[in-house]
């Protein structure tokens, strides 16, 4: 089974609010973390992993569901 | 060995700052990028909500540049605080609603809360002297600086060479013969200089960064300031007027009309927030009412809503009315004219 530490829900909320979220969580994870963000934006999809990038955390899954997304994230230091 | 000094650089998604961060990056700098969200920055995912846009690539401006040049992206949620600042601006608006001064005293100024907070020595932006012409000209530089608390923390190094020296280039932090001399409205200079870095791609809003500077919308943000008790405002509120027809039937409701499949779908994430109107008969466009609409007036806006979409040529439409409490009847009735829909009532 896939190990989620923490789980946000981001839906109805419009980019980029869901990054913002997604940022404020992070900060309170510890490394090796994972957190699991909802949304229905559909900028999510792009936003939430390329913030992963530039901030180096690791995108273990970013996959849309009809007209939701999950952006399974691992903290990383 | 010297310490590595640390700037905070103010990022819009535009070419401007992202050449600023760049150039930071070139004087062996750690450089981080900050972008405020106001509520009315105009994102690519605003205008993806349209059809016609919805072949953009929908992404975050600001990360993209972020990414591009290599740099962390913190985005500060500023929706709250920068209320004050639309709403009483000291300086007051542009051409339309744009508190332009007020606001780059308050970004810089949350740029400088967070310089302090995470241990940065200064602040740069994208400015350019005299490319705007309230709010980027010699003598509102040091305005912003000033009343940002920022003062000779804050870099403009795209036009530091016409400047007097901030406290980062008499240091010896930066090398001041590096930085640039652009001045005014063209753009010429920065297009080379992005050559010169190897950046291709960016992207240049039309009219400035966010939706204040555009006339349609702050006629829109002014009519739905005219029509409530005061002008504070939600985050929906504001985003709602980048979306659909307006049409003010009467000071109490206005209707917010989708205008294709894609605000119809951005409309509806509403529906449980707002009295709406669909059209149950043929394919219509759904419509949200804005303000208390009396049991008199359901019948005139579904005829007014009967007319937008498919339906408008049809001798009677079916018309289901959803109220906030969720309670729901369902109207027959005849599209409205074109010569009866008034013109005043477009917002
Ligand atoms: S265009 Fe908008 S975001 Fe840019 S300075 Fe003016 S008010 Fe601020």
């Amino acid at each position: 089974m896939v190990r989620v530490d923490q789980t946000l829900d981001a839906r109805n909320l419009i980019c980029p609010m869901p990054v913002i979220r997604t940022q404020e969580r992070v900060a309170m994870l510890d490394t090796g973390q994972i957190l699991e963000v909802h949304c229905t934006d559909p900028g999510a999809i792009v936003d939430i992993p390329a913030w992963c990038r530039v901030h180096g955390h690791k995108v273990l899954i970013a996959e849309t569901h009809g007209d939701e997304s999950i952006v399974r994230l691992e903290v990383c230091d | 060995m010297k310490t590595q000094r640390k700037v905070v650089a103010l990022i819009s998604g535009g070419l401007d700052s992202m050449l600023a961060a760049r150039i930071m990056l070139g004087q062996n700098l750690h450089v981080e990028g900050l972008n405020i969200f106001t509520g009315f920055c105009v994102q690519g995912h605003t205008h993806a909500i349209r059809n016609e846009h919805r072949k953009k690539q929908k992404r975050n401006d600001a990360l993209w540049v972020a990414e591009k040049i290599g740099i962390k992206l913190h985005i500060i949620d500023a929706i709250e605080a920068y209320k004050d600042v639309v709403l009483n601006p000291k300086h007051g608006y542009g051409a339309n609603l744009n508190p332009c001064l007020d606001c780059k005293g308050f970004m810089v100024g949350k740029a400088r809360d967070w310089m302090e907070q995470n241990g940065f020595d200064f602040i740069v932006t994208g400015e350019v002297l005299g490319q705007r012409p309230k709010s980027q000209k010699r003598s509102t530089f040091p305005v912003v600086a000033r009343e940002s608390g920022a003062f000779d923390r804050l870099l403009r190094p795209l036009s530091a060479q016409l400047l007097p020296p901030t406290l980062p280039e008499r240091a010896g932090w930066v090398d001041r013969e590096k930085l640039f001399k652009f001045s005014g409205r063209s753009r010429r200079g920065q297009i080379e200089l992005a050559n010169d870095f190897g950046i291709t791609e960016f992207s240049q809003p039309a009219g400035g960064c966010c939706f204040l500077t555009d006339t349609a919308y702050s006629r829109k943000l002014q009519d739905f300031w005219d029509h409530r008790p005061d002008r504070d405002y939600e985050l929906d509120d504001i985003m709602l007027l980048k979306v659909g027809r307006h049409l003010r039937l009467t000071d109490s409701w206005k209707l917010i009309i989708a205008r294709d499949s894609g605000e119809t779908h951005y409309l509806n994430g509403y529906r449980s927030k707002f009295a709406h109107f669909a059209i149950t008969s043929h394919s219509g466009p759904v419509t949200l009412v804005d303000g208390d609409i009396p049991d008199a007036d359901v019948e005139m806006a579904a005829r007014v809503v009967a007319r937008f979409g498919s339906t408008r040529d049809a001798e009677s439409v079916d018309v289901c009315f959803t109220r906030s409490d969720g309670s729901q009847h369902t109207l027959t009735v005849l599209p409205m004219l074109p010569s009866e829909i008034s013109e005043p009532w477009y917002v």
